[in-house]
């Protein structure tokens, strides 16, 4: 479960105040907004890379507001990915398990099994610099997954995709979605992606967030 | 054919843009072709015979092994600062940037015998005497680094800074975000991402200790087969008239930056390059 208490952030231009948004266990949240809203500064101050100036956020009850990135449990998805050019989808995807000291027999098999979740075992000895959107942004989803967190943040992670390839990308979601019940809050402009990957909408203009019903229809 | 590209040529260029084009291609040609006569010069001037004959002087030999000692020595010590100072500069905001900046500029603007002098007095101060009693510096091969490394770290500063502003830090963010502590996600994500400018970086240091002179011959003075580096030979060979030593040793020097240029070329990144010896 996410929570988001009377959270306010500023940075640079934008300055949200007062947010307020709950994400229950295992759901998935789809935030709106216009472009330059302050989506991603939002999700930024949700896993720790913007400091809010007031404000709490809870993961799982736990109040992490003002723990480090790394000990919130949060898996974030940056809209550009922003994957190691160095390193190849097998690293990405053991990135985070190896940070986290886990043994390398329980790496490697975190990373064969994300691997066959996200379709690209095919893939694993590539760099990204060989990878097309929809693979990029597998790999980004697999990163972002591979330690398991309890709570995921997806910024516009279909956009600069073609419609099969985002096509696919939603029927992928919703299959991490319901294999690894990992919460999950992605932030779009899209209501096509609303209608089908949400159990909660919530809109964000004007500096705050208030819950849109009418779009939450659950694939 | 030839005539078609001709005309192919003319009818891309229209009547009004040649004489803009023409004027672009002779400037630059003039100062390629004073650069190539330079050279040319030298080459002509050194008897092939001659030239080995110099090379092969246990002076000049002693002066090739200091120069690629200290070169590579100022090489890596500039590159061990540059790499956290360009890092901070690229990813921070701290009161008094602006005047670190220009502090950091300093060696580059100022001229060499100024900075070779500023090091004599400093290693006359109390703090400086100290550090002479423990490992000697002035007139000594410690001297012709110090000297070497002074100038050439600033330049090496300016390639890691242009280097990791040229990086995304979000690939850093994500990193904090999948468990990595600052310092975890500049050696595992930034670092690996910056060894193309840390090439680029190390070798226009090196190159930079190979061409001082000024520094040294102040600082670590001009003493042969002890603080005689190549361009030191060249001086010492000019003022006892050696003329063809001289060219000698000069050839050899044009030789190696070329092979260093060609290196960045190869392997480096030339944008930075470009970008960090701008004045």
């Amino acid at each position: 479960m996410i929570q988001v208490e009377q959270l306010s952030v500023r940075a640079g231009r934008f300055c949200l105040r007062d947010i307020c948004l709950e994400v229950p266990s295992a759901g998935y949240a789809i935030l709106m907004g216009r472009t330059g809203c302050g989506k991603t500064t939002l999700l930024e101050a949700i896993c720790g890379l913007k400091p809010a100036s007031a404000g709490r956020v809870l993961v799982l009850g736990k109040d992490v507001t003002a723990l480090p990135p790394r000990d919130r449990g949060i898996g974030y998805v940056p809209q550009d990915r922003a994957l190691f050019q160095t390193m190849t989808v097998r690293d990405h995807l053991a990135f985070a398990p190896e940070i986290r000291r886990w043994s390398p027999e329980r790496v490697a098999a975190r990373v064969a099994q994300l691997a066959t979740l996200l379709g690209i075992t095919h893939l694993l000895d590539r760099k990204p610099a060989g990878l097309s959107g929809g693979e990029a942004q597998r790999v980004a989803l697999g990163r972002a997954l591979a330690a398991e967190p309890r709570v995921l943040l997806l910024d516009e992670p279909l956009s600069a995709l073609d419609d099969e390839t985002r096509e696919e990308m939603i029927a992928l979601l919703k299959t991490v979605q319901l294999e690894t019940g990992v919460t999950t809050l992605h932030v779009t402009h899209h209501r096509e992606e609303a209608r089908k990957l949400a159990t909660e909408v919530f809109v964000l203009a004007g500096g705050s967030v208030s819950r849109a019903d009418s779009l939450s229809a659950n694939g | 054919m030839r005539l078609r590209s001709w005309t192919f040529l003319f009818s891309r260029w229209r009547l009004s843009d040649w004489p803009f084009h023409a004027s672009l291609g002779i400037i630059a040609a003039l100062y390629v072709g004073l650069i190539l006569a330079l050279v040319l010069a030298d080459a002509a001037f050194a008897e092939p015979g001659r030239l080995l004959q110099t090379l092969s002087a246990p002076e000049i030999r002693y002066s090739i092994k200091l120069s690629l000692i200290s070169c590579t020595a100022a090489a890596l010590l500039s590159l061990w600062v540059a790499v956290p100072t360009g890092y901070l500069l690229s990813r921070w905001s701290f009161p008094g940037k602006n005047v670190v900046d220009a502090v950091l500029d300093i060696p580059i603007v100022l001229p060499p015998l100024i900075v070779g002098l500023s090091l004599l007095i400093l290693f006359q101060t109390p703090a400086g005497k100290a550090v002479e009693q423990i490992i000697p510096v002035t007139y000594a091969v410690p001297g012709v680094i110090l000297a070497q490394f002074a100038v050439a770290c600033a330049f090496a500063v300016r390639a890691m800074r242009i280097t990791f502003d040229q990086i995304s830090p979000r690939s850093e963010q994500v990193a904090l975000t999948l468990g990595c502590t600052q310092a975890q996600a500049f050696w595992h994500v930034a670092i690996p991402e910056a060894r193309q400018g840390m090439l680029t970086a190390f070798t226009l240091a090196w190159a930079r200790s190979l061409g001082e002179f000024g520094p040294i011959l102040v600082f670590a003075g001009s003493t042969r087969m002890r603080t005689e580096v190549l361009s030191v030979s060249v001086f010492l060979e000019l003022s006892i008239g050696n003329l063809e030593a001289a060219v000698a040793v000069s050839l050899l020097m044009i030789l190696t930056a070329v092979v260093v240029l060609l290196l960045v070329r190869l392997f480096g990144s030339t944008r930075t390059l470009e970008t960090a010896v701008k004045p």
